[in-house]
């Protein structure tokens, strides 16, 4: 199958010196929810807007969808909609007329445009908005506007630079969901994201980019099973004295509190067994929960080597 | 990309900086109405009557078609750098990199619209100088087309500043120190003959000089140049600046780093 991004050998040096890419390669299948995960300064915004045509590439190859994006740019940017970190649309203008403008930019005479300004702003939930300057709307607002401003001209493939930066909690849920729901319609989708649980919760692949080098690319499961340990923290019903002793091996527990306990776990050990123990030691669980986000603890791990 | 859709984005972009310079009509259309009034009632009706005659017209009637020009000139120039400058600083102008707009449609937006505001402003302040002055058009069509050349030759120029600009310093320093300079020394408010022979071929130099001065032709019927060597000089230097910019826009130059 045709990856919907092949990137082979990217290098990026600008003029100042910096090496923000230093080679990379990269494959995207049709219909994924991919990650692209760095540290600030890592070259994902670089690599972006390479793919955009933004940014000069010094050398290398990129391909959407099977087409060169420098010898066939008429295709290769109607199949790709990018949403950038920084706001970058006009402050003065309003928000329908925004999207209206960048459907125009694509070809689409001003009566489809409209349609689609509709269909995208009623999603994004800035329908009520459409007659409003954008340099009015909250910083969420304007980051759902980029993402229907993206999506105009129905790109077969999305990619969005940390489009929930900055976004409160319940409106990142909401766009987590539309987003799904647009990969589930078949659109790809690339996200670059500093919330590690974002890309745990959507994405199926992952590639982690450090100091312009690729230093993983695999699935999100495959990354995920290299976690060597676990802690979890327990609520208990009834207070807690002392700590039971001879505990499962590989399994260590500590006391929080009165009512809480901390238990990590190594390897590929059954938390079940660790339920079963404390039952047997009259230690009923309330509640339990992952003390750190998994993939966090991952990803620190790979950079550190 | 497809003649139709390249006409929607060549469209979508003139709408937009149509609508972009007539929603601030305050700071784009006024003050130039207002200012080319106040040297209609100066220079034209206070100082010119004690001037008397320039190239065997009324004074008032030999500075209008300058007048004219100096509007369409700084509009044109100040409407395209100013927008493309912004649209840069604001960083709206990845809408149209990331879009496949080809780099000509890309240029002959932002400068259909420089155009447009370069016109409008030049059409006021001709209605404005009919309240002082009698304006009979000697020859509407060559008229019409130094006024369109002109407008297209500063749009492309102020193309060109606005790539190049980097902060809003970098596009008020061409239109103070260069535009305004030529265009008082380009014969708006004289004729050349007054001048030494040496003023008048350094005058000779300046490209704003040809175009008052067809366009004078155009309107008064005199002209201080050859009008066929001075359509030449204009249409080369439009072509020259198109031409430049495409080279610019290909490049990368301000845009793609």
């Amino acid at each position: 199958m045709t990856p919907a991004i092949s990137i082979k050998d990217l290098t990026k040096t600008y003029a100042n010196g910096l090496e923000a890419l230093k080679g990379i390669s990269l494959e995207v299948q049709p219909g994924d929810f991919f990650a692209l995960l760095g540290p600030n300064g890592a070259g994902k915004t670089t690599a972006i807007g390479i793919i955009a045509t933004l940014v000069n590439k010094t050398g290398g190859n990129v391909e959407v969808f099977g087409r060169n994006v420098e010898t066939h740019v008429y295709q290769t940017k109607l199949d790709l909609g990018v949403v950038p970190q920084e706001v970058n649309f006009s402050q003065f203008e309003k928000v329908r007329d925004i999207v209206m403008t960048q459907a125009g930019f694509y070809g689409l005479p001003r009566k489809q445009a409209a349609v689609r300004a509709e269909k995208y702003l009623k999603k994004l939930g800035l329908w009520d908005k459409r007659f409003v300057r954008s340099r009015t709307l909250s910083g969420g607002m304007k980051r759902r506007l980029m993402i229907a401003r993206a999506l105009a001209h129905e790109p077969r493939l999305l990619i969005l630079d940390e489009p929930t930066a900055g976004v409160d909690i319940e409106l990142r849920r909401s766009m987590w969901e539309f987003l799904t729901e647009l990969n589930n319609e078949g659109t790809t989708i690339i996200l670059t994201t500093h919330y590690l649980e974002e890309a745990e919760q959507l994405c199926r692949n992952i590639a982690i980019i450090d100091e312009g080098r690729i230093i993983e690319n695999t699935s999100m499961k495959g990354l995920l099973a290299e976690l060597d340990s676990q802690v979890f923290i327990l609520d208990t019903m009834e207070e807690l004295f002392e700590l039971p002793e001879d505990a499962p091996e590989n399994t260590a527990l500590n006391k929080v509190d009165s009512h809480c306990l901390e238990v990590s776990i190594q390897g590929d050990k059954n938390i079940g067994e660790i339920f079963s123990f404390l039952s047997s030691k009259g230690i009923q669980i309330k509640s339990m929960r992952n003390k750190t986000n998994r993939l966090e603890q991952l990803f620190i791990s790979k950079l550190r080597d | 990309m497809f003649a139709n859709h390249k006409f929607v984005a060549l469209e979508t972009i003139v709408i937009k900086e149509v609508r972009r310079f007539s929603r601030i009509w305050l700071q784009t259309l006024v003050p130039p109405a207002i200012t080319i009034s106040l040297y209609f009632v100066i220079f034209g009706n206070l100082i010119g009557r004690r001037v008397g005659d320039m190239g065997g017209f009324q004074y008032i009637d030999f500075i209008v078609p300058g007048l004219i020009m100096m509007a369409v000139i700084q509009n044109s120039y100040s409407n395209v750098v100013s927008s493309f400058f912004s649209h840069k600083f604001q960083r709206s102008v990845e809408e149209l990199l990331v879009a496949p707009v080809p780099n000509y449609i890309i240029l002959l937006g932002f400068v259909i619209g420089g155009m447009a505001r370069g016109l409008a402003v030049g059409a006021i302040v001709t209605v404005v100088a009919m309240f002082f002055t009698d304006l009979q058009i000697q020859h509407m069509g060559l008229t019409l087309t130094v006024v369109l050349l002109t407008a297209l030759v500063f749009s492309l120029a102020g193309f060109i500043n606005a790539l190049y600009a980097n902060s809003f310093d970098d596009i008020s320093i061409i239109p103070t120190f260069v535009l305004t300079p030529l265009i008082y020394l380009g014969g708006v408010f004289y004729s050349s003959q007054l001048l030494p022979e040496f003023w008048q071929s350094v005058s000779a130099l300046n490209p704003i000089f040809y175009m008052v001065n067809t366009f004078r032709f155009g309107i008064l019927g005199v002209s201080d140049v050859n009008v066929t060597w001075a359509f030449l000089i204009l249409v080369l230097f439009a072509v020259g600046l198109f031409g430049s910019c495409i080279m610019l826009l290909r490049k990368g130059t301000g845009l793609r780093f």
